[in-house]
């Protein structure tokens, strides 16, 4: 075993673990950061999604090898300090959970889509959050929070 | 769960492996005012003869501890817990109301045997419909007990003091007021409640009835929020178990001797239970991957298409379950007769996170564990009974649950990491995979109802004969006007009654109910469409209940249903039902592609009376909730076998709800502010499969009497007009 090393939420980390372990795993059993869910481990459900460079992955699926030399980010890194992101803020407003389980990831894919297409249409929300699964039915509130976060995105860089 | 703050009257170490009796308890609340409340059980509480825990408690007969504190904090300690329902907010809102108080000031502890008192499980929307009325009473008597605390001290009579935001003050000298923390403070005062103290008047209420935002919002935007799954003792290992693969099947050896060889890999046995152990899930997955299991096959010859006849054939028991009139005179009256037969497979709960449990043995020989359950208080007796320890001697903590929708009920995984851990001689964490969620689920059942009504000459029902197998009689209550009608049902969502079914089924989200009411209001809409009358108007013609007609018509007009008899082309549907005491009206939009058979609903809107409403805001959640997740029974989900394997393993052929399924959703409240509050986490997911099934009829013109409504089974439905 070879020491793995990376960045977790903008901290240096380095893991010696078998190569092909799930990031997912890591992140919650070795590393304590259990904000990532399991739900299906087989990406169907996107609970466990984190970004990796600034992309959603499903970690359940995402051997920790190739984060190596990576930025990862789970949703415990999105706040800095008490300050919450627009789109976790915007999640808060639109109460975009019930249970709160998928909200890990919706609120990491949320961000992912919203750095990739800040001004995304509706229809662009609902494809882009197609493989997320939100068993409450939080659905309708999810998508508002996401249109509400990026109008306040806009707006705070204009 | 929400922790106590300031004032701990939790102890140090709550949550953790620490535990504490109630003694204990009882003494860390023994300054201050405690109200240990519930006259009697709830009309309706369904409370489990099999809690033998309960009767060795003392008191027996409470529902929740309500302690205020020398800060003047107020804290509600409930058995129910938290699910998505958003209860963690609405029950606290009962009591700051009632005690007036602001509502950051009530704390909520919930679903802790050794903290909050006996409760049978949070189902059934039972928890504002039932144990609502119980802490409005509880709590008015606290704020009697400490405004009449405040009359001896002050000098001033009771009838002369008034309480706003937690001080009770003089209504002439507004120098004369008493905080209730000074009130409270250094006594030891216990209260059982009597309820007698006068409740607030629901016109004065300015908590109840405003939408607070939810107290778990923050941590569970920020993934701080804990779940069964996230609780991590100190040397904790994952356990995979070692199952047979299909339902009926049973392992004759295990070889697990290549599993062993994998570093950190531990194997445990106790009893037939044989579990691989590994600090790390993925590499327990691993292991179990290794090991060898010789299987003798199962004799179930079942499967998904087949198991309509075998309901038929093997339910014999018939049970009444409604019946006015009698149905040979409906027969003579009737001048048309319609008669169908609607067919329903098995669904799964699916909540995102699995069935999981942690169970810790503590150095004082108690066992704790930390579930993903709806029922900690019957977890905790069949723990006990697993280990054959007394129950006093098992705590179940119920962090927050990532949903439950009644398959929360079943806590195998509980049983399976008690066992477990007191085997291992370490903490272990059971957490099913989803292939095992699809497998040990409490499905809710395959039903198969028929139903054959009549009509008379002036298009009144006057004949209703149904028959229901599987579903049971939730939902199948005759609120129409039929003078002549019997309801029989053969078995039920609980239970396994002669081996009816191929693996367990259980609650799911208002049992049977949407088996029940898809069906009546299918075959309502049939009887409308066969007299050619709009569904709305046929509806109103039978219905005399004022409350329904109430909701059925806010309903219409926020949709703008225009009458026209069925098929109108334009692809609209209506539904109504009663649940948990509520009123529901559903109407519908649809597009049914003839091409591919796919249904694509557009719009949906809601209409509930649910009396009054603690927080609207909420309610309307789970209403759209219920919306969301009757989509899926309603269009897809079905879980398929055969063999007694259950060949849906994961969200790849078991398809849930998504975005792009989303229809446009309107939902309202109908003010009622004379009737209590009712239930609101089932109530509008009953209607859903009519409404759609309806709306289909009516953009084609084809009835589908067979649930979900697959693009298959469209296509077949259409290709046979
Ligand atoms: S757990 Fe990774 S996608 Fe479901
Ligand atoms: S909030 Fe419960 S699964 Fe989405």
């Amino acid at each position: 075993m070879k020491p793995i090393a990376f960045t977790l939420n903008g901290v240096a980390r380095s893991v010696t673990v078998e190569e092909d372990r799930d990031l997912l795993w890591v992140l919650r059993d070795d590393l304590g950061f259990t904000g990532t869910k399991f739900g299906c481990g087989a990406s169907f459900c996107g609970a466990c999604t984190v970004l990796v460079d600034g992309k959603e992955v499903r970690s359940c699926v995402t051997p920790i090898r190739s984060v190596a030399g990576k930025k990862v980010v789970t949703v415990e890194g999105l706040a800095k300090g008490d300050k919450l992101t627009p789109v976790q803020e915007a999640f808060i407003e639109h109460v975009g959970f019930q249970c709160g389980y998928c909200t890990s990831g919706m609120v990491i894919g949320a961000t992912a889509l919203l750095a990739a297409n800040p001004k995304p249409t509706r229809e662009q929300i609902i494809r882009g959050l197609e493989r997320h699964l939100c068993r409450c039915g939080a659905h309708q509130r999810v998508v508002a929070a996401v249109e509400s976060a990026a109008q306040k995105m806009a707006g705070g860089k204009s | 769960m929400n922790r106590p703050e300031d004032e701990m009257i939790v102890p140090e170490g709550w949550g953790f492996v620490e535990t504490i009796d109630r003694r204990d308890f009882l003494r860390l609340t023994s300054t201050g005012l405690l109200v240990v409340f519930a006259v009697k059980p709830p009309e309706g509480a369904m409370r489990p003869v099999w809690n033998f825990a309960e009767q060795q408690r003392t008191p027996p007969d409470f529902n929740a501890f309500l302690h205020i504190g020398a800060n003047g904090r107020v804290t509600l300690l409930v058995g129910k817990i938290e699910m998505g329902q958003g209860i963690i907010t609405g029950l606290p809102q009962i009591v700051a109301e009632e005690l007036n108080v602001p509502l950051e000031m009530v704390d909520c502890v919930m679903g802790d045997t050794d903290l909050c008192p006996f409760d049978s499980g949070t189902f059934g929307s039972l928890s504002v419909w039932r144990l609502g009325p119980i802490l409005h009473a509880a709590a008015a008597e606290a704020r009697a007990v400490l405004v009449q605390l405040a009359s001896e001290k002050l000098g001033v009579p009771v009838a002369d003091l008034s309480v706003k935001d937690g001080v009770v003050v003089s209504k002439t000298d507004a120098n004369k007021k008493a905080t209730y923390g000074e009130l409270a403070g250094g006594k030891k005062i216990e209260r059982r409640f009597e309820g007698k103290a006068a409740l607030d008047k629901v016109s004065e209420y300015t908590i109840i009835g405003k939408s607070y935002p939810r107290r778990d919002a923050v941590e569970k935007v920020t993934g701080k929020a804990m779940y069964a799954g996230d609780i991590a003792p100190p040397n904790a290992m994952h356990a995979r178990i070692v199952r047979p693969p299909a339902h009926g099947a049973s392992i004759t050896a295990i070889d697990t001797s290549a599993a062993e060889k994998l570093p950190g890999v531990r194997i445990v046995k106790d009893g037939e239970l044989v579990a691989v152990l590994h600090a790390h899930r993925d590499e327990a997955d691993k292991a179990l991957k290794l090991v060898k299991t010789t299987v003798t096959p199962s004799p179930n010859t079942l499967d998904h298409e087949n198991i309509f006849a075998h309901l038929e054939e093997v339910a014999v028991e018939k049970r009444p379950a409604g019946a006015a009139g009698d149905v040979a005179a409906g027969e003579k009256a009737a001048t048309q007769v319609v008669a169908a037969k609607y067919l329903k497979g098995y669904v799964a709960h699916s909540p995102m996170e699995t069935h999981t449990a942690i169970a810790a043995v503590g150095a004082d020989g108690r066992v704790t564990v930390w579930a993903s359950t709806q029922t900690p208080y019957p977890l905790q007796t069949q723990v006990a009974r697993a280990l054959k320890f007394a129950p006093e001697k098992v705590r179940v903590i119920t962090p927050f649950v990532g949903g439950g929708f009644g398959g929360k009920s079943a806590n195998a995984q509980g049983v399976e990491a008690a066992r477990l851990a007191v085997a291992a001689g370490v903490p272990v964490r059971v957490a099913w995979s989803r292939d095992e969620e699809f497998f040990y689920d409490t499905f809710d059942p395959a039903a198969v109802i028929s139903i054959r009504a009549g009509l008379d000459a002036s298009k009144r029902i006057v004949l209703w004969d149904n028959e229901i197998t599987g579903a049971g009689g939730r939902g199948a209550g005759m609120f129409y006007d039929v003078p002549n009608h019997r309801t029989v049902t053969k078995g039920s969502w609980s239970g396994n009654q002669g081996a009816m079914h191929p693996f367990a089924v259980g609650p799911w989200r208002a049992p049977g109910a949407n088996a029940n009411v898809w069906a009546r209001e299918s075959h309502i809409d049939a009887l409308a469409a066969k007299v050619g009358m709009d569904p709305v108007e046929f509806r109103l013609l039978n219905l005399q209940n004022p409350r329904m007609r109430r909701v059925l018509d806010a309903c219409a007009k926020k949709f703008g249903w225009t009458p026209k008899p069925g098929p109108s082309k334009r692809g609209y549907g209506v539904a109504i039902g009663e649940d948990a005491g509520t009123y529901v009206a559903n109407m519908a939009e649809v597009k049914v592609d003839a091409a591919t058979g796919a249904i694509k609903v557009i719009r949906v809107v809601c209409a509930q009376d649910m009396g009054v409403v603690v927080n609207p805001e909420g309610a309307m959640q789970q209403m759209e909730g219920c919306i969301m997740m009757g989509l899926g029974y309603t269009l897809a989900e079905e879980a398929r076998f055969k063999n007694g394997e259950v060949l849906d393993k994961n969200f790849g052929s078991y398809t849930l709800p998504k975005f792009s399924w989303m229809p446009k959703i309107e939902t309202m409240l109908i003010d009622n502010p004379d009737l209590p509050s009712q239930g609101g986490g089932e109530p509008a997911i009953v209607s859903m499969g009519a409404v759609i099934a309806n709306a289909v009829f009516d953009a084609t013109g084809v009835r589908l009497t067979q649930l979900p409504m697959t693009p298959t089974r469209v296509k077949a439905a259409l290709g046979k007009k």
